[in-house]
């Protein structure tokens, strides 16, 4: 479960001043749920989202990831946490066996445990042929399936993706796409920000429309479709932030 | 912290590292080639150029020889000096060294000297090129040359009234080298040995320190693990001891290449006849050796964290390098100073980082063991690296250096 109260950053630029990146954001999102943030680039999607995986820490406001406050404990919330976007890379000069072993280790498994666990998700993924490759010689699938390994590796109850089919070719967003949903049929909470409406429309169960670091509206599509007596999410979506401005 | 978390990350940069090119090459290639190479290669050098320099003697010309025939003969009879006939260009041919020295004689000069006429005017020249190593070289040769034919001439003067030539000189002095024969080579070579310690366990930390932070941003990993459950301090923890192991194995192998190279040594000092004698005449003991590696330790961490504070600041591999570049010259300088002669260890310069290691280096392997400044410039070196890994902690909890944009 992710429940934001009023999550606000505020970044400090010397050429432009301060800027209000997330301002007051609140939303709630519950075990088995896919809430989306849908927004455009500078929305404030991604700093909202690594103020939820504690990358990031709030200016003000809070909010609590699988029980635990991610200001008061951040290392508590890291490890009930997935965090997977197109930035986070895999270390290039490690194979896919020890980045996933790595992690696991830091999440707290090893010996029998983790090696199990890592059998189990190599054998989900389809990793096992290219297990010992280093990563930097793998394909951009193969390198996502590693990735998903990666989010994976400590059966995490609340999942954060950000962005994650950004420049990915057609197949392998599928797989991600594919993966989000699986996360959502075994229970876990997911949150994940996006500025494709037809993958908004897919898979979240609650859309938020994020812009200049508020939250302007809120539902599910259905509700989104009748508040605003527009059809297509992209109608909405612009009517919604043109009214803003 | 976590002390797990602290060798997770630890085990993963080492291997991370040592999976790095540029790091093997930096951390091992380097200072085991370096010290033979640059050792045997100074020593080969200077033994060639001493063995040429004998033989082929120095080019100079004598004016109006014809003025001091016997004088003439001596100096193209004597050893290191290779007389070429008279040109009108000869101060040209210094100017372009392929003459050493002119030495100009007046008119005639012998059977005035024989007459017994007044020094005043009768002046030999030597004509050179200040500075010019070997132009130098010729004219200290000649000088002696011509000092023994002056000396010659005083005694024959006195003879002919019948004076002792002792009454030139009531007293005479005489020198005696005491230092032993380790020190007296600690002085040439002992400068230059901890200087290229403490140069290379920089390097070594170099490249490591900017692939494990700029090279994380560069590529993408640093969202990566900044989302898995390990804190901040123990990520700075684990990165700071892998940059440290480089910089203490890159110290510590060039110390055993040198140890190696030493071991060959008394070929070398057979090879190199007395100028041999004196470069590697060096005893380098197990002691010695133990003392300076100590000495470094604190220094290696100093330049651990704070390489890793600097390149954690660039966005990029290269910003990083072009950071940490003008930081070469800061360690090189000091550690120049400790080579340029006169500069002795005082409380003052035990203060100065880099130098007081340096010199007190220098003067470790020359056997001597000032334990009141060893144990201040350890100390010193301490708090220095103290507030160096202080600095690169707190970098490491800074959202505006870890995501600079």
């Amino acid at each position: 479960m992710i429940e934001a109260q009023e999550l606000t950053k505020v970044f400090r630029d010397r050429k432009r001043g301060e800027i209000r990146a997330v301002d007051k954001v609140s939303f709630r999102c519950q075990p088995g749920e896919i809430y989306g943030l849908l927004g455009a680039n500078g929305a404030g999607k991604t700093t909202t989202l690594r103020m939820l995986a504690t990358i990031l820490q709030p200016t003000d406001g809070t909010a609590r990831v699988a029980g635990f406050d991610i200001n008061r404990e951040p290392e508590k919330v890291r490890a009930n946490v997935g965090f997977l976007s197109t930035a986070t890379a895999l270390y290039g000069r490690l194979t896919a066996k020890e980045t996933v072993e790595y992690f696991g280790r830091l999440n707290g498994l090893n010996g029998g445990a983790l090696k199990k666990r890592i059998q189990e998700l190599f054998a989900l993924l389809e990793i096992g042929e290219f297990a010992d490759r280093r990563c930097d010689k793998l394909s951009t699938g193969m390198k996502q399936k590693v990735s998903i390994a990666r989010t994976l590796v400590h059966d995490p109850p609340v999942m954060v993706f950000d962005e994650p089919t950004v420049g990915l070719d057609v197949m392998t967003a599928r797989t991600i796409v594919g993966f989000i949903r699986d996360c959502r049929t075994r229970g876990k909470t997911v949150i994940f920000s996006t500025h494709v409406m037809s993958e908004a429309e897919k898979l979240c169960d609650t859309i938020g429309i994020i812009h200049d670091g508020r939250i302007l509206t809120e539902g599910a599509l259905a509700e989104l479709r009748s508040r605003h007596g527009l059809q297509d999410l992209e109608d909405i979506f612009v009517k919604t932030v043109e009214a803003q401005a | 912290m976590n002390l797990r978390h602290v060798t997770t990350v630890y085990r993963k940069e080492m291997l991370d590292t040592l999976r790095d090119r540029r790091t093997l090459v930096s951390m091992i290639v380097v200072p085991l080639l370096l010290m033979p190479v640059l050792i045997f290669g100074m020593a080969a050098l200077s033994i060639k150029l001493i063995q040429r320099a004998r033989r082929e003697g120095a080019a100079i010309m004598l004016l109006g020889a014809e003025h001091a025939p016997r004088l003439a003969a001596r100096i193209r009879g004597a050893e290191g000096f290779q007389v070429v006939p008279p040109a009108e260009d000869y101060a040209r041919r210094i100017e372009d060294k392929k003459l050493r020295a002119a030495i100009e004689f007046p008119p005639e000069f012998e059977e005035r000297l024989a007459a017994g006429e007044e020094v005043a005017d009768l002046t030999v020249k030597i004509y050179h090129y200040q500075g010019e190593i070997r132009s130098t070289f010729a004219v200290r040769n000649l000088q002696k040359l011509l000092g023994d034919y002056r000396d010659q001439v005083i005694e024959q003067r006195l003879a002919a009234r019948n004076l002792s030539p002792d009454i030139l000189e009531p007293f005479r002095t005489e020198e005696e080298n005491v230092a032993s024969p380790e020190k007296v080579s600690g002085a040439l070579l002992g400068g230059l040995i901890p200087y290229i310690i403490i140069l290379l366990s920089l390097t070594g930390a170099m490249y490591p320190a900017i692939d494990l932070t700029a090279g994380e941003k560069e590529r993408g990993t640093i969202e990566t693990i900044l989302a898995s459950p390990v804190s901040r301090t123990a990520l700075a923890t684990g990165k700071f001891l892998a940059v440290f192991t480089a910089s203490v194995a890159t110290a510590l192998l060039s110390l055993l290449s040198l140890a190696a190279t030493f071991t060959f040594a008394p070929q070398l000092r057979e090879m190199g006849g007395e100028r041999g004698r004196q470069l590697f005449n060096i005893a380098l003991s197990a002691k010695g050796v133990a003392a300076v590696l100590g000495m470094i330790l604190p220094l290696a961490v100093m330049f651990s964290a704070a390489l890793l504070a600097i390149a954690l600041l660039a966005k990029s591999y290269k910003e990083a390098q072009s950071y940490i570049s003008p930081l070469m010259i800061v360690v090189i300088l000091p550690a120049v100073a400790s080579i340029l002669p006169g500069i002795e260890l005082d409380a003052k310069l035990a203060l100065i980082p880099i130098l007081n290691v340096s010199l007190v280096s220098k003067e470790i392997l020359t056997g001597t063991y000032h334990w009141n400044y060893i144990v201040l410039i350890f100390l010193s070196s301490c708090l220095y690296a103290a507030a160096a890994l202080g600095i690169a902690a707190a970098a490491f909890k800074r959202e505006s250096v870890l995501f600079r944009t």
